[in-house]
């Protein structure tokens, strides 16, 4: 697959404020590629420079190898599905999904047939003539969708389209998109703050936090083998703790010395431990690599999650089986669970569930949400 | 294209303000013409303030306005309340249809009809139309301020919805008790802008009470209009100056105001 | 019993509207009547045509009326628009001064505004002293239209900037997007989603000026006879019947045309004041 949008140094500031610092990114033809970050992170700024909306401060960006940044949005085959969808309230479904045709002056069949054709593929056959106020939610989000496909774009971008959806719309939703990307295998670059949203559809996912891409790489390298804390932190959830690479494949953390399967580290060198919640077995007292006193337990349904003190440092762990508040357990970790990272300025940040509750981490979803 | 903008603004600006700012250049005119300037003086205002007519004048449409405004704000307030929990969506639209027409309708119509109608009254009753002088001008100030008064009072109380009365009832409220300490507090606003579009709606109006006034009520636009007649001395722009610059200062304030309420929001929600 | 229960019930909800009610029959609806009465009975108040029939002679004074309003209206429309949509896309604290720039002269009695104007313009008036030159301006067809439009600009311009300032943001850019060139941008979308301020403003604008008196009679130097000054005429006059004729007939006009209007906007346009 070749390069088919390329940013090259991309920097962007907003009363002095930097959002964007010397981005570089190449974005594959026919890929989905996900922004994924917090928000406030600079995704959607990097995706509105894309689309012609906003002009970077520094740097360049090249479609198929042509520097584009003095293009304007008109002119560039790159369209977009706005986050409030921006449908025009003054034009019924038709005549919305027909706007960039009759922009063309094509004939009355061509775009009645390419119409008809959007329309059934976004599955909103006998829909042309509502007025798009009457729509729910969703079928609004398939009038967008058919609006800035029907020029046949090279690349679609698409700004957190699913975010004033329900969940279940929304899983409907994401598979709906993912199909509509293979069937017509054109570019599309999503943003998006919800990881789960970012794991199960990409083929690419960036993650980018204060305006700095942090990792870029298929969801199973972004969750299995996170760069630095935040990246792990961000995406699932993670114990992360301070640890000492003493060789390679031997590493050191909480009292207690472990095979693993990293290398390429310097002899001693500090490093984070990232421990996914679900790899960590737990098992007697005395056959445990570490002990610990659990400290609560919720069921999940499918699992237990249970937060176990050791050594003052709280770790999650998710297990099937049940055990009680209050009792010592073991841990058994086994080497290919454990992912050493290089230290970084987000260590020490994150992955300590010392203050963790459900309740937190509902209201900072919320605080998410609201920005939309 | 900024620039564009810039000087567009600049000029449609100037224009409209260039007759204002002439008027009150003449009023310190010392002579009394209103097209050659001869010397500054204070002369107009001193005349000005020393004519009974106009402080007879001032006093009415003060009068006026804010008996107007009282009266409408508190029939138009509970007439949006009324209309609000009206069942019956035909109705609703009959009565907001009728209570527009005296926005809708020329001043002129308004004016003539209300005059016709006081004709007619002052027939029944056996008075004179002149006995009728007051309080003719004051339901005809009524009736054109109401509409002014739900129109900014009903959008609020749709917004509210029902949730708050329904939890003030809940806790112990009566229907009454309900609407004077939990509702009226919440559409204050709405009221308020009401009031106070209904007061200069009344102060500025000249073509309905020049209609139905007689000549025992005279209120400033009436005295304008009636100065405007003759060939004008400065003293009309006197008057005129001193109504601008009071138009100016509310202004200032209200905006003032609402400018502080953005801000406090701004600061509320974070920077975004 | 149950039913007559429940119909007091909906009265009793709606008692609030009452006094609101009686007011507008009282003195909204029953005037209007009166005038229809006056309309059709001669001065002895038996029933007459001639009051209707009579109009046929005002017809000229109608026409220059609407010649006069609708060329001001559009004259407001050509000039309010750029200037509200320039004000809507400005900062915020910006809009608030344009808007309280415009409201100033809006609050500032009309008489006031007309009065001033004449004084600048007329024959031995401000400008020509000022220039030195004898031009002719008060009297004229021009002068009257420019009073209307300095009267009445206002009242176009904060209804439209009311309602572009209300377009989300997005609409520019999504239009864009879709290939519409900038212009295209403002037939397209922008034009179209501002229609219902422009109807509003467009009311706003020809009600008052095809019904006013005192622009004409300020501006047109005695010259001008529009509809406001014939019924203004019959009122000093006291030809009331004459006056109510003409008055409903002007009613009507405005009705007719109103309803046009809020055919070309659709159900969320309606008339925004």
């Amino acid at each position: 697959m070749a390069k088919l949008i390329e940013l090259k140094g991309i920097s962007k500031s907003f009363d002095g404020e930097k959002v964007l610092d010397s981005i570089n990114l190449y974005i594959k033809d026919g890929e989905f590629i996900t922004l994924l970050g917090p928000s406030g992170c600079g995704k959607t700024t990097m995706l509105r420079i894309i689309g012609g909306f906003e002009t970077a401060d520094e740097g360049g960006l090249y479609f198929d190898g042509t520097e584009i940044s003095d293009v304007p949005a008109h002119k560039r085959n790159i369209n977009t599905v706005f986050q409030k969808y921006a449908l025009f309230p003054h034009l019924n479904v038709y005549e919305n999904i027909a706007f960039p045709l009759r922009l063309k002056k094509l004939a009355e069949d061509t775009i009645r047939e390419r119409v008809e054709e959007m329309l059934k593929m976004v599955k909103l056959a006998g829909f042309e003539n509502k007025s798009v106020s009457t729509l729910s939610g969703g079928q609004q989000q398939r009038v967008a969708i058919a609006r800035a496909l029907i020029s046949h774009p090279k690349v679609l971008l698409l700004d957190e389209p699913l975010g004033a959806l329900d969940l279940k719309l929304r899983k409907d939703m994401q598979n709906e998109l993912k199909t509509i990307q293979q069937a017509i295998g054109i570019t599309f670059i999503y943003v998006t703050h919800d990881q789960e949203e970012a794991l199960s559809m990409s083929d690419t996912i960036v993650v980018i936090a204060e305006g700095e891409i942090q990792q870029i790489g298929t969801p199973t390298d972004i969750y299995n083998e996170p760069e630095n804390a935040f990246v792990a932190d961000f995406i699932g959830e993670s114990n992360i703790i301070d640890g000492t690479m003493l060789e390679d494949k031997l590493v050191r953390f909480s009292g207690h010395t472990f095979d693993c399967v990293d290398g390429g580290f310097e002899k001693n060198e500090p490093i984070d431990v990232v421990i996914r919640p679900e790899d960590v077995d737990v098992v007697a007292p005395e056959a445990g690599m570490l002990t610990g006193k659990v400290t609560s337990v919720t069921f999940k349904g499918v699992h237990y999650e249970i937060i176990v003190d050791i050594r003052g440092f709280k770790w999650m762990i998710q297990t099937t089986d049940y055990v009680s508040p209050d009792a010592t357990i073991g841990l058994y970790i086994e080497p290919d669970a454990i992912h050493i990272m290089k230290k970084s300025k987000y260590s020490g940040m994150f992955g300590d569930y010392s203050s963790f509750s459900d309740e937190m981490d509902r209201l900072s979803d919320a605080d998410a949400a609201e920005e939309f | 294209m900024k620039i564009a903008s810039k000087i567009y603004l600049f000029l449609i600006f100037g224009i409209l303000y260039i007759p204002i700012l002439t008027l009150i250049f003449f009023s310190f005119n010392s002579s009394n013409s209103t097209a050659v300037f001869t010397g500054f003086s204070f002369r107009w205002y001193v005349e000005l303030f020393n004519s009974p007519e106009t402080f007879v004048a001032l006093r009415n449409t003060l009068i006026l306005a804010v008996l107007s405004a009282l009266i409408s704000t508190v029939i138009g307030t509970a007439a949006a309340e009324g209309i609000y929990r009206m069942r019956s969506k035909l109705l609703q639209t009959a009565i907001n249809s009728v209570t527009n027409i005296p926005m809708m309708n020329p001043d002129i119509v308004t004016g003539m009809s209300m005059m016709l109608f006081f004709v007619a009254l002052a027939g029944i009753l056996g008075i004179t139309y002149e006995d009728m002088g007051f309080t003719a001008m004051l339901i005809s100030h009524v009736t054109f301020c109401l509409p002014y008064v739900i129109l900014s009072v009903l959008p609020r109380i749709n917004e509210l919805g029902d949730s708050l009365s329904e939890a003030a009832l809940d806790l112990g409220c009566t229907p009454l008790q309900a609407f004077f300490k939990v509702k009226l507090p919440n559409i204050m606003p709405g009221v308020l802008s009401g009031m106070v579009m209904a007061f200069t709606m009344s102060l500025d109006d000249f073509v309905i009470s020049y209609f139905v006034g007689s000549s025992n009520f005279q209120t400033l636009p009436l005295l304008i209009y009636s100065m405007t007649k003759k060939k004008v001395t400065p003293d009309m722009y006197a008057l005129s100056t001193l109504i601008v610059i009071v138009i100016f200062v509310m202004l200032l304030i209200s905006n003032f105001k609402s400018g502080k309420k953005v801000e406090k929001k701004r600061k509320a929600g974070g920077v975004k | 019993m149950e039913i007559k229960m429940k119909k007091k019930n909906s009265i009793m909800r709606s008692i609030a509207a009452a006094p609101h009610i009686f007011w507008a029959i009282l003195f909204i609806v029953l005037p209007l009547i009166i005038v229809l009465y006056y309309a059709f009975t001669d001065s002895e108040g038996s029933f007459s045509f001639e009051n209707i029939v009579s109009l046929g002679d005002y017809a000229p004074i109608f026409t220059l009326s609407v010649e006069l309003s609708v060329i001001a209206t559009f004259v407001c429309l050509i000039i309010g628009y750029p200037l509200a949509y320039i004000i809507a896309k400005a900062k915020p604290e910006k809009q608030r001064l344009y808007v309280m720039l415009l409201m100033l002269p809006m609050w500032t009695n009309l008489l006031i505004r007309t009065y001033s104007i004449m004084a600048i313009l007329d024959d031995g008036g401000f400008l020509n002293t000022l220039l030195g030159t004898t031009m002719h301006i008060v009297g004229t067809k021009g002068a009257v239209i420019f009073g209307m439009v300095y009267d009445f600009l206002p009242y176009m311009v904060l209804p439209i900037y009311t309602c572009v300032s209300k377009i989300d943001k997005h609409m520019w850019e999504a239009a864009s997007d879709l290939g519409c060139k900038p212009i295209q941008v403002m037939t397209r979308v922008i034009l179209p989603l501002s229609m219902s301020g422009i109807i509003s403003g467009v009311t706003m604008v020809l009600v008052p000026s095809i019904s006013t008196f005192y622009i004409s009679q300020k501006l047109g130097g005695g010259t001008f006879e529009l509809i406001g000054d014939t019924i203004e005429r019959q009122f000093v006059t006291g030809a009331l019947n004459t006056g109510a004729a003409i008055s409903l007939v002007m009613m009507v006009l405005i009705i007719i045309s109103l309803t046009i209007m809020n055919r070309f906007s659709d159900e969320e346009g309606g008339i925004i004041v």
